[in-house]
């Protein structure tokens, strides 16, 4: 393909970040990430239809501390998701796209994702210590 | 000189009328994967044991089974759509069409091994 002559759309470079940005690259990612945790579900499904042996294969993998970075990673990237693929079906109705609400939705969705991440650990954080 | 007509030419120019039905099923798919992940999160918190039988005895519960083939399906339907639109917007040429294939092959496959495992643990 030959280098096309016409003008490029600045890119993001150009940008001062804003929180409403950060948060669109954001989703992207995660989803890109997510789509991984979900060929890990399947993963963890079809070890529990082919035996014990397999499955405490998978299980001994992902409570290894990798695997656990990674469920954790997985747990605040659905959350994320979650709660910002709700944002943009608001923003789908025509709701909240204005400047200021665009942004303090953000730090909602940021918040939603913190706190139901360290709620779903906790239980497992307690049993733990104790 | 061209022997085209203009109408030729701006024939298939223009929106497959495709968008709407793929923005669509986008909404649609994540609007289902809302109660069910949050289902499967709560589940996972939830389940006291995590060997293989007390996992085995989970799955086989009828609203499990039910409710993790939902996810399977909407789920990979969800990550198809996402990934058709990353993929169409960063890579180009022969590449993106191998993309494409392998990622609608892909979740295709990963459907039928979800729904198949969660049909063997079940019975």
């Amino acid at each position: 393909m030959s280098v096309s002559q016409r003008p490029l759309s600045p890119h993001l470079q150009v940008y001062s970040w804003h929180l409403t940005m950060a948060l669109s690259i954001l989703h992207r990612m995660t989803g890109v990430f997510l789509s991984f945790g979900a060929v890990a579900l399947v993963i963890v499904l079809s070890s529990l239809a082919s035996g014990a042996d397999a499955y405490s294969c998978v299980h001994d993998a992902l409570t290894h501390p990798i695997g656990l970075l990674f469920l954790f990673a997985w747990t605040f990237a659905l959350y994320f998701h979650m709660a910002n693929g709700v944002r943009h079906l608001v923003w789908d109705a025509g709701l909240g796209l204005g400047k200021k609400v665009a942004s303090s939705s953000g730090w909602y969705v940021l918040a939603f994702a913190v706190l139901a991440t360290v709620a779903s650990w906790l239980p497992m954080a307690m049993g733990a210590l104790t | 000189m061209s022997l085209r007509t203009p109408l030729s030419a701006a024939k298939g120019l223009g929106s497959a009328r495709e968008g709407a039905h793929h923005w669509w099923m986008q909404r649609l798919t994540s609007l289902a994967l809302l109660p069910l992940t949050l289902w499967l999160a709560i589940s996972i918190v939830m389940l006291p044991e995590m060997d293989y039988a007390s996992a085995v005895a989970w799955m086989q519960t009828p609203v499990a089974a039910i409710a993790m083939s939902l996810l399977v399906i909407s789920l990979f339907y969800h990550v198809q759509l996402g990934l058709q639109v990353i993929i169409e917007d960063y890579v180009g040429g022969a590449l993106k069409i191998a993309s494409l294939i392998a990622l609608n092959f892909t979740c295709i496959v990963m459907v039928f091994v979800g729904l198949y495992s969660i049909i063997k643990v079940s019975f």
